[in-house]
């Protein structure tokens, strides 16, 4: 049994991470959704639900995106399925602009580009077979199959993990991990490129969750997959991806390769984030440090200005308050938005101070870390 | 059939005599919640038995369907006697619960004994404000006027930690967010002071951080109350943050039951390995694969006969065919230590040490 407690070694078993080309590349990407209000239905306001992401997935990689309820993270997945417009931004997929794109241009896309839904019981058509649900992307794409559509259902059944003779079952006869292979089947009908799974495993129980969690790793390796897994489960998230972006309402405050984020977390939120996960091991409850962030998320429909952690931050300081920290490389691969980050060189702090005022930050607040 | 008897028998003497009053605060012995349906009878808890003490923690732990909630709501009396037949005996602080009329457990609902609902959002009444809520349940039971009750509301909801309790008790469940929601209903269910609290996944609809404030919450209130505990979840890092004892729930039984150490460390039977081994965890080095359980959880309906869990066991083959045909009893096999497997103990204990414990 392993005595170290969060900060462990790089593990030899790590898989390298491809890097290959860019095939999604993020830019400054925003969605506001208006609220109207009053007789003329006039527009009042917006909730600010992504406000400026950017980020790039390479070929083969997964990149988990992570944050709390409402931070932004599932509304960024839709908008790269472009099930959502969004409001301000760049996406591009392959090097081709796809923000903008048609409905029409982008159904040949759409071959390439698939998702995995969070709830396997509203996900797949209760009056259709499974036959049915499985087999729709090749009918809607017209694409012929060498030994008809049937086959090809059959074998995508096979592959996640259930049986051929399931082909004309109804969605309700099967368990929630079940259903969720029956949509993860649908969704590798068309061989994509990129899967954006969108909080694939938190609907299942934790033994089954593992069994899925597992097929996904299978089927990346076999079929060469990219993967954006869009979870709030920290635990899960490192099991799966190999870089990490953490958001907090609407923004990206930190991505980082796995291991670096996990061992070396910069933003405070992200410590305060990985402090909060419960440990399953009843000897570490005693004498743990624990961040413990006071209040709930703000609401995005009126962010704190500048810095948007800055009103639960216990480093916060005056300049949090008027000048929003960018996102900035603090080590290779390691990208953080704030102006006291930790776990980094005295050397690198300076340069994001004084990079956002002019004369150096001189004593950093310590970290108040309150002792259970 | 006459497995089932002998385990009639069995269960419900684990622990002292079945005759008369326990010693223990809450003594479960031999529960059975079954639901006749269309389709045949469902057998959501199957011969539970447990005790629990003031001041102290039992996480139940276990899968959807293994019978979790089902039996917590048992002990709150809360099943519809038309469609559910409940059977065997709850014991709170020297009253059987099982027999009683529902005049007499709605008086010690509220007050002696409290539930802390999954989803707050539907646990609370739209209509209602958060204080009118409070107050009613405080109203039914002492006799004091509105304004002391509201005044007891207010301090609650500063106790829970919402902010502005005076101006927030007007406030309707839509106006809170979901952190703030489950405070208010953790300050409703201690309203009275219960001395039993069941608190019945308490944090599963909520985030990491608010997570972690509503555990610190309940912690803390338990200190200040010495209420009796029993905490509902699938999360094992919340039973081991919380617990100091730990029931573990397969198919509508109790397969283990041990002290939070000994169930971390020492456990003693496959599911509760499967459920340690399919967990990815942020404390050790991230495994390359994780290590789920083979299969789905049973049908409460057509419970796999011998063992329920011998379907998706690795080391059913290892016992000759037993856990297929004889439901294993749950025994002591440690001091505190009880689990249900038919697999010699030195075997169990070989297989954790060598197979288990280092691909943890």
């Amino acid at each position: 049994m392993s005595t170290t407690d969060n900060a462990t070694g790089p593990t030899a078993t790590d898989r390298v991470i491809p890097q290959g080309e860019v095939l999604l590349d993020v830019d400054n990407l925003g969605k506001h959704f208006p609220v109207h209000a009053g007789l003329l239905r006039r527009q009042v306001a917006a909730v600010k639900a992504v406000d400026g992401v950017s980020f790039s997935v390479r070929k083969g990689e997964t990149l988990g995106l992570v944050g709390e309820s409402g931070c932004g993270k599932s509304t960024t997945g839709r908008m790269i399925m472009r099930l959502l417009d969004p409001s301000f931004g760049k996406i591009t997929f392959e090097g081709e602009d796809i923000t903008r794109m048609s409905q029409s241009r982008l159904r040949p896309l759409r071959r390439d580009l698939q998702m995995i839904f969070q709830d396997p019981y509203s996900s797949l058509n209760p009056r259709q077979t499974v036959g049915a649900i499985v087999g729709a992307p090749f009918r809607l794409q017209k694409i012929q199959t060498e030994n008809g559509v049937k086959k090809a259902v059959q074998e995508l059944l096979e592959l996640v993990g259930l049986s051929p003779e399931h082909y004309n079952r109804y969605p309700h006869e099967f368990s929630g991990g079940q259903r969720q292979r029956i949509g993860i089947a649908r969704t590798l009908a068309l061989k994509p490129k990129l899967i954006v799974a969108d909080e694939p495993v938190s609907a299942l129980d934790v033994s089954v969750q593992a069994q899925v969690v597992n097929l996904l790793e299978d089927l990346q390796d076999e079929l060469d997959l990219t993967y954006v897994v869009i979870a709030h489960d920290l635990s899960v998230v490192r099991h799966i991806s190999d870089r990490v972006a953490v958001m907090y309402l609407g923004k990206i405050v930190e991505v980082a390769d796995r291991n670096d984020l996990y061992e070396r977390p910069m933003h405070p939120y992200t410590n305060a984030l990985l402090s909060a996960v419960p440990v399953p091991d009843p000897a570490k409850r005693e004498g743990r440090d624990r961040i413990r962030l006071q209040g709930d998320v703000p609401s995005p429909l009126d962010p704190p200005p500048a810095c948007r952690f800055h009103t639960r931050c216990w480093k916060a300081q005056e300049i949090c308050k008027t000048q929003e920290p960018p996102l900035a490389e603090l080590s290779p691969g390691h990208q953080v938005a704030c102006h006291f980050p930790e776990n980094t060189t005295v050397s690198a702090t300076d340069a994001v101070a004084q990079s956002a005022v002019s004369p150096p930050a001189t004593d950093l607040p310590t970290p108040s870390l309150r002792k259970e | 059939m006459t497995d089932k008897r002998r385990a009639e028998l069995t269960d419900g003497t684990v622990g002292d005599s079945a005759a008369g009053a326990p010693t223990a605060f809450l003594e479960v012995r031999d529960l059975r919640v079954h639901f006749p349906t269309d389709d045949g009878l469902v057998k959501s808890v199957d011969g539970l038995s447990f005790k629990l003490e003031r001041g102290r923690t039992l996480g139940i732990v276990g899968e959807s369907g293994s019978g979790k909630s089902v039996s917590s709501m048992a002990i709150m009396g809360l099943h519809n006697r038309r469609n559910s037949k409940v059977s065997g005996e709850i014991w709170l602080n020297g009253e059987e619960l099982v027999g009683l009329s529902p005049d007499r457990v709605r008086q010690l609902r509220g007050k002696h004994m409290a539930m802390i609902f999954q989803d707050p959002l539907s646990a609370m009444h739209p209509f209602y404000t958060v204080g009118h809520q409070i107050v009613e349940a405080y109203r039914v039971h002492n006799d004091v006027s509105k304004q002391v009750a509201r005044k007891h509301a207010i301090d609650m909801l500063g106790r829970v930690g919402i902010p502005k309790p005076d101006k927030r008790v007007d406030d309707y469940p839509h106006q809170f967010s979901g952190g703030m929601r489950q405070r208010a209903m953790i300050a409703m269910a201690l309203s009275c002071d219960p001395e039993l609290l069941i608190a019945d996944e308490p944090t599963t609809a909520l985030d990491v951080t608010v997570q972690a404030q509503i555990l610190d919450l309940i912690r803390d209130l338990q200190q200040e109350f010495n209420s009796a505990i029993i905490m509902i979840t699938h999360d094992l890092g919340v039973v081991a943050e919380l617990s100091d004892d730990i029931l573990v729930m397969y198919a509508g039984r109790s397969v283990e039951q041990a002290s939070v150490e000994d169930a971390f460390h020492r456990p003693l039977h496959p599911y509760t390995w499967g459920l340690l081994g399919s967990m990815p965890r942020l404390d050790r080095d991230r495994t390359e694969r994780l290590m789920p359980i083979k299969g789905t959880p049973p049908s409460l309906i057509n419970v796999p006969s011998g063992c329920a869990f011998n379907p998706r066991c690795a080391y059913r083959d290892l016992n000759g065919g037993k856990s297929e045909t004889d439901r294993p009893e749950l025994v002591e096999v440690e001091p505190g230590h009880k689990a249900a497997c038919h697999l010699p103990l030195d075997r169990r204990r070989e297989i954790w040490d060598t197979e288990i414990r280092p691909k943890l």
